[in-house]
């Protein structure tokens, strides 16, 4: 059995005062998260006031690798099968995402994977993950 | 202060409706509330303490309390944890009454998602300003797979299978054949579960549980009331909750929050969870199940596929009777939050008031667990041990 991925029509991002640089860095190619200027933890999602002791983070940008967490094949909402999958980032956080451009059925937890960008109904760039 | 024992459930009534097309979710409410007090043998004016979860019509327990009718009311909590919130109401009620601030409490839930056209694959509505929503919603989360992600994960650090999986369910049909008003009531196989649709890969349609409409109610009352109401005195001895999220982006799927709330409630009631006769464990999903089972710690760690196996939960064939209502995989999932029918059948179960087919013999401990929101990201989840005086 094998599901190639489509593409699916991702509707408009959601922007707020804690996304601005996050969408622009996105629209050069680039994955950022932010680490704690205090205790130097990562944190994803991204906060601005870090969760694990509260001090200031700062932007810091993502080398794009990782691995598969956990990951599973939604088949029956909609029309079009997708991946949606925990990716344990190199730099040491875990977060939610597509696997795409790929035979979905073929997917493995552990399984290396690597940033590509798709677009969202308002223009912005959304990254998901393929294999390697 | 220690909980034990400050406060009964005197009342408990689920709403017999699986599908109310032609009544409003207030109306629900109003039809549980008046269920649940007259089981007691309470009136609305006795009610002095109010619990609604935020799902329920109106902000907060406002709107309900205007529409209800109770003038009486003099404490007011609308915690929200999703499907557990009313476990978590009976606790804060027994604290409420054991501070003096109120006698009789009253929990309401009731929902329509069944004449709504709501499911389990339909993306979550998207609130303004919720912090994790921007980097999350496109990749379209919804309910099911937010449960099959730690199924998944599950079975590829544990072992578990689907077969396991499955028997959760087996479990569950083999009691709702005994319950006239559950939706679903023909014994289901093993092998049916496998062969059900792949709805998020490893969760099947049989592994999900059901959308109805309905409600429920609990009466919780200091316990002098209780002892001078008709019915049996049905004492709280120990409460726990907790609420988990992705720990900042280290995410761990292999544990949920009952691994945090379980043991509060286990300390605070002064018993084991070998001790517990029955088991209400919340069933939105069986993946759902395995979790709590493991992280109250009925088995090890990594072990709940092999509990689950070979009929263990079933009334009278194994070790832990659990859902013996046939719960949300079979009975009743009102408002997509089963918590409170968790603890309608664990009363049931103490008062000896279950069907004969599924009672267990002399029951006096019990437990009921419920996770709330999505075991994949951020959940609640309450625990409360039980004993009938």
């Amino acid at each position: 059995m094998s599901t190639m991925s489509q593409d699916r029509p991702l509707g408009a991002s959601i922007t707020d005062a804690a996304t601005g640089p996050f969408w622009a860095a996105a629209k050069e190619g680039v994955l950022k998260f932010r680490r704690c200027t205090a205790c130097a933890k990562p944190n994803w999602y991204p906060r601005a006031v870090c969760p694990y002791c509260f001090g200031d983070t700062d932007w810091e940008a993502s080398q794009g690798t990782g691995e598969i967490y956990s990951v599973s094949v939604t088949r029956r909402a909609g029309p079009i099968p997708y991946a949606i999958a925990y990716v344990r980032l190199d730099e040491g956080v875990t977060m939610l995402t597509n696997i795409t451009d790929c035979d979905l059925d073929a997917l493995k937890i552990g399984q290396r994977v690597k940033l590509v960008f798709k677009p969202t109904e308002d223009g912005n760039h959304l990254p998901m993950f393929t294999p390697v | 202060m220690t909980l034990r024992r400050k406060a009964c459930i005197a009342g408990a009534y689920e709403h017999p409706t699986r599908k109310a097309p032609d009544k409003t979710v207030a109306q629900l409410h109003a039809e549980c509330a008046r269920g649940a007090l007259a089981d007691a043998g309470l009136t609305m004016a006795d009610v002095d303490g109010y619990f609604c979860a935020g799902d329920a019509p109106g902000m907060g327990a406002v709107n309900m309390l205007d529409y209800l009718g109770l003038i009486n009311v003099r404490y007011v909590d609308s915690t929200e944890t999703g499907g557990s919130s009313y476990l978590l109401h009976v606790a804060h009620a027994a604290a409420a009454i054991a501070a003096g601030k109120c006698n009789v409490a009253l929990i309401t839930l009731a929902g329509r998602p069944r004449s709504e056209g709501s499911s389990g694959v339909a993306p979550r509505a998207v609130v303004p300003n919720v912090p994790d929503a921007p980097w999350e919603s496109l990749y379209n989360p919804v309910t099911v797979n937010m449960y099959a992600l730690v199924a998944a994960r599950h079975m590829h650090q544990f072992g578990t299978t689907s077969e396991q999986l499955a028997w959760i369910k087996v479990a569950a049909a083999a009691h709702a054949q005994h319950n006239p008003h559950a939706m679903l009531r023909d014994p289901v196989t093993v092998q049916e579960v496998l062969d059900s649709p792949m709805i998020s890969d490893p969760l099947h349609k049989l592994d999900c549980c059901v959308v109805s409409d309905g409600g429920g109610a609990l009466v919780v009352t200091r316990p002098e009331i209780a002892r001078s109401l008709k019915r049996p005195v049905i004492n709280l001895l120990g409460a726990g909750e907790a609420v988990k999220g992705q720990l900042g982006g280290q995410v761990d799927l292999s544990w949920s929050a009952a691994a945090l709330s379980g043991p509060k409630a286990f300390e605070e009631a002064g018993v084991k969870p070998t001790d517990i006769q029955y088991a209400s464990i919340y069933d939105s999903f069986t993946i759902t199940v395995l979790m709590q089972l493991e992280d109250l710690g009925f088995c090890e760690k990594g072990q709940g596929g092999k509990f689950v196996a070979d009929g263990n939960l079933i009334s009278g064939v194994g070790k832990l009777p659990f859902n013996t209502d046939g719960g949300g995989l079979c009975n009743n999932h009102p408002a997509n939050r089963g918590g409170i029918t968790k603890v309608i059948e664990a009363v049931r179960q103490l008062r000896g008031e279950a069907h004969a087919k599924v009672q267990v013999p002399n029951c006096t401990l019990a437990l009921a667990q419920g996770i709330g929101g999505l075991l994949g990201s951020r959940h609640g989840s309450g625990t409360l041990i039980l004993e009938r005086a």
